[in-house]
C-alpha cells in the first residue's frame, strides 16, 4: 500500500480512468496548465493533452451544459467546478438538464457525467465561499451525491463515479486534500451505495461523512477515555444511501448522532433521522439527535466560524444527551 | 464567411432565380402547408381538451424549419426549445409520434414522459426540446465539442428564441463555440418577442447579429419569411461550416402569427403589424413563385395543401388509438444503468 494524500488520490482515479478510456475528458477553471486550483488534476495535461484535459472560461453554466450535451452523444465527461460555490451557477444544467434528460427522453439519452469539486467550509473563507451542496442536490431525483472523508475511499469512488452512467455529484473538501492515507496499489473500485464502518462501537451510532468523520472520530477517541464506544458510519454515498448499513448499527447501539455541515432544515441528515425513527423506532432508546450549522451565513472572524459550524464542543454534549449522560 | 466585425451578409431582397427545380419545390411546398395544417390541428385538439400542459406552435414560422432542415445532412444534429413540435418532424420523427407524445401516449417519441416542450429521439438526432430559455445553448456547445472530439465532420443546430439571446447562457455557450472552434450553428427564431415582449424593450442593440461581434463569430441575417432564400443561404452556410468549423450565428428574421403560447391571445401587437407580416406569409410567397414561374396551379397548389391537411389528420387519428403509458413507467428512467 502506498501512502497519497487525498488531492493525489483522486488525481490518481482520473488518471487510470482517462488511460482506460479515451471517451472520459477533464474540463474546468484551471485544470489543465495551471494544474488544478488545488491541484487535483496535477500532471494530466501532460499525459493526456490539451484535447482532453480542457481549461475553461469561467462559464459554470456553460461548461456545466457543454459537459451535458457532449455526454448525450457519447462522451463521459469530469466537469470540475473550483469550489460547489461556484458550481451553483452550473445547478441551471445539473438540475434542469442533466438530471432530467434520461427521464425526458424516456431512456434514449443517458449523461454519464461527473461534477466535482470541494464543497463546504475551509478555514475562514466567509459566507460565499463555505458552502455545503448535497441538501440541495439529493433531493434531486436523477443524481447520484458521493461524498468521500479518506484518500482510499476518495479513489475507488471516484473511479466507480466516472464509470457510473448517470450524473454524479462528487463532492471533495479544501480541508482534506492534504490528507494522508493508505491506498491499495492495485486498482480498486468502491461500489456507489454501500456504506463504510470507519469505528465500531456498541453504545451509539454516530453517522458522518466528509471532514466530519474526522470529527466524529475525535468524539469518539475522546468518549473512549469515558468507557463510550461510539460506531462511526460514513454513509459516503447520500444518493444512493446505504441504509441498511445505517439501520443496522442502529438495532445494536439503540441511540445515534448525525454530525452535518449544512443547515438543520430539509437536509441529507434530517432525511436519515426521519428514516431512522421511522424503520427503527422500536429499537430506539433516545430521539435521534442532528449536530449542524448554526442557521447563519458564514462569518469570517475565527472565532465566529468556529461557533457556527459543528465542532467538538456541540458534538460530545449531543452524544451525552442521547446517552442520558448530562 | 462573413468579414469579423462587418455587417453580416444577407439574403438579398431582390428576385433572385432559384437554383431549385420544380419538384423540390412542390415538395418544399407541401411540407410547409403540412406544417401549418399540423400545428392548426394541435391548436384545435388543445382547444377541445384533448391534451394539456404549455403549447408552443410555429404557425407563420414555417419556412426557417423546412429551409433549414432541407441543408442538413440526416447525420446532423439539432437541439432545440419549448417551441419545436415541426423541427422534430423536420428532423425525421414521424408526425404521429409527436401528436401521441402531445396526447400523453407510451408510443409518443419520449414515451408521454415529455409532451409538448419535450420531444426527443436518439435515432434521428434530436437532441430535445428544452423548457428551460437558453438552456439548449450550452448543450449544443457539448455537441460541437464531442463531433470535435470524435473528428466528425457533422454540425450542430441550436434553435433558439431571440429573447433567449439576453440568457447568460447564450453568451458563455457561444464564447465556448467561438473560442474552440466548434462546429454549432446558432440560429435565432427572431419572431420579435418573447412571450409578450417586444425585444426592442428588453436588448440594447437593434439587429441581433450583432451579438456574434462580441464574440468574433460568423454571422449573418435572413428573411425567413422566404424559404428559397433560407435555404440556399443556410445550405452556404453549412458547407462553408464543414469546411472550416467555425461556428455561425444566423439572425432569422420570422413573425408568429398565434400567441406565445395557447393561453396568449397576443393583444399586445397592432393588427397593421399582423397584417403586414402575414402578408409575406411563407407559404403565399412560395404560392406565387410557382404560379409565377409556372410550375404549379392554384389546383395543384391546393392539393398539395390538402395533402397537408389529410396527413396532419392521420397523425392525430393514429395518435387517438394510442394506449396510455403503463402505471409502472413512472419510475424507470430515472437513474441509467
Ligand atoms: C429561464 C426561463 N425563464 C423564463 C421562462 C418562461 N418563458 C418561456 S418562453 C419565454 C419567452 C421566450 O421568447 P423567445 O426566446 O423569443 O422564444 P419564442 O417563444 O418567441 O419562440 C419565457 C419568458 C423559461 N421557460 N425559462
Ligand atoms: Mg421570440
Amino acid at each position: 500500500m502506498a501512502i497519497l494524500t487525498y488531492r493525489e488520490a483522486l488525481g490518481r482515479a482520473m488518471s487510470e480512468e482517462m488511460a482506460r478510456d479515451p471517451k472520459i475528458f477533464l474540463m474546468g477553471e484551471e485544470v489543465a496548465q495551471y494544474n488544478g486550483a488545488y491541484k487535483v488534476s496535477k500532471g494530466l495535461l501532460d499525459k493526456f493533452g490539451p484535447e482532453r484535459v480542457i481549461d475553461s472560461p469561467i462559464s459554470e453554466g456553460g461548461f456545466a451544459g457543454l459537459g451535458v450535451g457532449a455526454a448525450m452523444v457519447g462522451l463521459r465527461p469530469i466537469i470540475e467546478m473550483m469550489t460547489w460555490n461556484f458550481g451553483i451557477q452550473g445547478f441551471d444544467q445539473i438540475i434542469n438538464h442533466a438530471a432530467k434528460m434520461l427521464y425526458m427522453s424516456a431512456g434514449q439519452f443517458s449523461v454519464p457525467i461527473v461534477f466535482r469539486g470541494p464543497n463546504g467550509a475551509a478555514h475562514m473563507l466567509a459566507a460565499q465561499h463555505s458552502q455545503t451542496v448535497e441538501g440541495m442536490l439529493h433531493q434531486v431525483p436523477g443524481l447520484k451525491v458521493v461524498t468521500s472523508s479518506c484518500p482510499a475511499d476518495g479513489y475507488g469512488l471516484l473511479k466507480s463515479a466516472i464509470r457510473d452512467n448517470n450524473p454524479v455529484i462528487f463532492l471533495e473538501s479544501e480541508m482534506m486534500y492534504a490528507m494522508k492515507g493508505e491506498v491499495p496499489d492495485e486498482e480498486h473500485l468502491i461500489p456507489l451505495g454501500v456504506g463504510s464502518i470507519k469505528r465500531e462501537g456498541q453504545h451509539v451510532t454516530l453517522i458522518a461523512w466528509t471532514k466530519m468523520v474526522s470529527r466524529a472520530m475525535q468524539c469518539a477517541e475522546q468518549l473512549a477515555a469515558e468507557g463510550i464506544e461510539c460506531e462511526v458510519i460514513d454513509p459516503r454515498c447520500l444518493r444512493p444511501l446505504d441504509e441498511e448499513l445505517i439501520f443496522n448499527s442502529i438495532r445494536k447501539t439503540h441511540r445515534c448522532v448525525i454530525i452535518e455541515e449544512a443547515y438543520q432544515a430539509a437536509s441529507v441528515g434530517s432525511y436519515i433521522s426521519e428514516q431512522i425513527h421511522r424503520i427503527c423506532f422500536d429499537d430506539l432508546d433516545a430521539p435521534v439527535l442532528r449536530v449542524t450549522n448554526e442557521f447563519v451565513p458564514m462569518p469570517y472572524a475565527e472565532n465566529l466560524e468556529h461557533l457556527v459550524l459543528p465542532e467538538i464542543e456541540r458534538i460530545i454534549p449531543a452524544i451525552k444527551q442521547v446517552l442520558y449522560m448530562d | 464567411m462573413s468579414p469579423k466585425g462587418s455587417a453580416p451578409e444577407k439574403s438579398s431582397g431582390a428576385k433572385q432565380e432559384s437554383k431549385h427545380d420544380k419538384q423540390w419545390l412542390l415538395s418544399v411546398y407541401q411540407e410547409m402547408c403540412y406544417y401549418r395544417r399540423f400545428e392548426e390541428r394541435v391548436l384545435q385538439a388543445y382547444t377541445q381538451q384533448k391534451f394539456a400542459g404549455f403549447c408552443h406552435v410555429h404557425i407563420g414560422q414555417e419556412a426557417l424549419c423546412v429551409g433549414v432542415q432541407r441543408a442538413l445532412r440526416d447525420h446532423d444534429y439539432m437541439v432545440t426549445g419549448y417551441r419545436s413540435h415541426t423541427q422534430a418532424i423536420a428532423k425525421g420523427i414521424p408526425g404521429r409520434q409527436v401528436f401521441a407524445e402531445l396526447f400523453g401516449r407510451v408510443t409518443g417519441c419520449a414515451k408521454g414522459n415529455g409532451g409538448s416542450m419535450h420531444m426527443f429521439s436518439k435515432d434521428k438526432r434530436f437532441l430535445g426540446g428544452h423548457g428551460i430559455v437558453g438552456g439548449q445553448v450550452p448543450l449544443a456547445a457539448g455537441v460541437g465539442f464531442a463531433i470535435n472530439y470524435e473528428k466528425k465532420d457533422d454540425i450542430v443546430v441550436c434553435y433558439i428564441g431571440d429573447a433567449a439571446t439576453n440568457q447568460g447562457q447564450f453568451h458563455e455557450a457561444l464564447n465556448m463555440a467561438a473560442t474552440w472552434n466548434l462546429p454549432v450553428l446558432t440560429i435565432i427564431e427572431n419572431n420579435r418577442y418573447g412571450m409578450g415582449t417586444d425585444i426592442k424593450r428588453t436588448t440594447s442593440i437593434d439587429h441581433l447579429w450583432k451579438r456574434a461581434l462580441a464574440y468574433d463569430m460568423d454571422h449573418g441575417q435572413v428573411d425567413a419569411m422566404n424559404v428559397i432564400k433560407t435555404h440556399e443561404f443556410v445550405s452556404n452556410v453549412v458547407a462553408n461550416m464543414r469546411k472550416t468549423k467555425r461556428p455561425y450565428l444566423l439572425d432569422a428574421i420570422c413573425y408568429r402569427y398565434k400567441g406565445h403560447s395557447v393561453s396568449d391571445p397576443g393583444l399586445y401587437r397592432t393588427k397593421e403589424e399582423m397584417t403586414d407580416w402575414i402578408s409575406k406569409d411563407p407559404i403565399s410567397q412560395l404560392g406565387e413563385y410557382l404560379k409565377k414561374n409556372k410550375m404549379a396551379s392554384d389546383e395543384e397548389l391546393k392539393a398539395l395543401d390538402t395533402k397537408g391537411k389529410e396527413m396532419a389528420k392521420a397523425d392525430e387519428a393514429w395518435a387517438d388509438e394510442q394506449p396510455i403509458p403503463p402505471d409502472e413507467q413512472a419510475w424507470q428512467n430515472v437513474y441509467a444503468d
